[in-house]
């Protein structure tokens, strides 16, 4: 989106020891950023800012890649012709969402290449929920039903974000969310009223995903590194622990009436708040998915390795096929 | 010059993609993707865009074609215009009496 690379001489020419011009844009920017105004990519803006949005926007285009393998696996095995479709579409939607997303990053002045590079090196991260197996095909409808809800309650603030590509790339999402999240309920729906061995299905992936996809709003507010800053920037509108008790409270009742039950003995409703009061969150448990040691991190990795290994000759062959075209026009 | 570099490095260039909802609209600017050339843009955009029928029509321009304006020049660029409200119909004090105007 947009020509890249056209607003780094500002920050090098501050950065060359005129701290007071310095001080004077970042007024300035944060101003903007105050009154509600939007960032675009040519804009001045500070380094600090441009790296979180690179380090968020490339983090959540990898986690949309990575995310099409734990559901990529039920392709071939869906249960109807019906399932089988609508799981294809909700994968490429996947897919569609990473393109929208690095096409964000990029306009930040990274390319392309970098950040594929940074997520196959394992130096990006990507959403460890990702590094959960699939067992069953009810996981498939725990999935959309859990981690798609999760994410739209991620996403929906990130539409108002400050930074203009960012917000855009964000609406588009939101509005394909609805449907992914709508079509797991609906996989869980059938299942909770199927057999006995359905329900067993269904109640086993809700336990297998339940406190995963609590941990995807990320550590606690005390914990977060990033919040306070992410927040004056308006990159984030609301805290981790304010966007998981929403989640928590909209989800419980969707739980009760498919006659499932979550996975937290000291889940209860508090009558004075209308919240839904929880357990604690094993938090040893996220550190070791996010650093690596989640049941499928590696596996995860290697796929996203091979697919760009078996895929290079396309790409190199594309590229010379173009290039034959252009010279040959460039005779004519 | 992008051409140029469009053969030497490996990545496909970046081409950003508008798009015209149905007819009677404008195209509108929806995002970027990469391609070898703009044929393939265009399906890419296909792709990418028009998943939901977002589309009747795609244009497709090599991202380093754009030209455009600084920011940092936007006041010289456009702070003519600001003192020049009597170029808006509401500058006008018409009597209430007079109609059709």
């Amino acid at each position: 989106m947009y020509t890249q690379g056209l607003d780094l001489l500002e920050p090098d020419r501050a950065g060359r020891g005129d701290r007071a011009a310095l001080a004077e844009l970042e007024a300035r920017f944060q101003a903007r950023i105050d009154a509600d105004e939007r960032i675009e990519p040519k804009d001045w803006m500070p380094e600090a800012y441009r790296r979180t949005l690179i380090r968020q926007i490339s983090q959540h285009a990898h986690s949309e890649i990575v995310g099409m393998l734990p559901e990529g696996n039920w392709i071939t095995r869906a249960p109807t012709l019906e399932r089988k479709s609508v799981l294809i579409a909700k994968v490429q939607d996947e897919g569609g969402h990473g393109m929208y997303l690095y096409g964000a990053a990029e306009t930040l002045g990274v390319s392309r290449d970098q950040l594929v590079a940074q997520l196959l090196s394992g130096a990006a991260k990507y959403s460890s929920i990702f590094n959960y197996p699939t067992p069953t095909w009810a996981d498939v409808g725990a999935i959309g039903w859990l981690v798609d809800g999760a994410a739209i309650i991620n996403q929906i603030p990130l539409c108002r974000c400050s930074y203009g590509p960012y917000a855009r790339a964000m609406v588009r999402i939101c509005k394909e969310e609805s449907f992914h999240q709508r079509q797991g309920f609906d996989i869980m729906h059938a299942l909770a009223r199927g057999t006995q061995e359905q329900r067993r299905m269904a109640q086993e992936a809700l336990d297998r995903w339940w406190w995963p996809s609590l941990m995807m709003f990320g550590p606690g507010d005390a914990d977060s590194r990033h919040t306070a800053q992410s927040m004056r920037w308006k990159i984030k509108r609301f805290t981790n622990d304010e966007l998981r008790q929403h989640f928590i409270d909209v989800t419980v009742p969707q739980a009760d009436y498919l006659g499932l039950t979550i996975p937290d003995p000291q889940l209860r409703r508090d009558p004075e708040s209308g919240h839904y009061r929880f357990g604690a969150i094993d938090w040893s448990e996220f550190q070791r998915v996010v650093n690596g040691e989640g049941p499928c991190n590696r596996e995860r990795l290697e796929a996203r390795r091979r697919a760009e290994e078996e895929g290079r000759w396309v790409r190199e062959a594309a590229a010379a096929h173009a290039a034959k075209h252009r010279a040959r026009e460039a005779r004519a | 010059m992008s051409e140029d570099r469009a053969s030497t490095s490996k990545e496909w260039p970046l081409y950003e993609v508008f798009i015209r909802a149905r007819s009677g609209l404008e195209h509108k600017h929806v995002g970027s993707v990469h391609a070898v050339d703009a044929r393939m843009a265009i399906e890419h955009a296909r792709d990418v865009y028009t998943r939901r029928q977002e589309g009747v029509s795609i244009w497709v321009v090599r991202s380093a074609d754009i030209v455009a304006s600084d920011p940092a020049e936007a006041d010289a660029l456009f702070e003519p215009a600001r003192d020049k409200v009597y170029r808006h119909p509401t500058f006008y004090d018409i009597p209430d009496e007079v109609k059709n105007l």
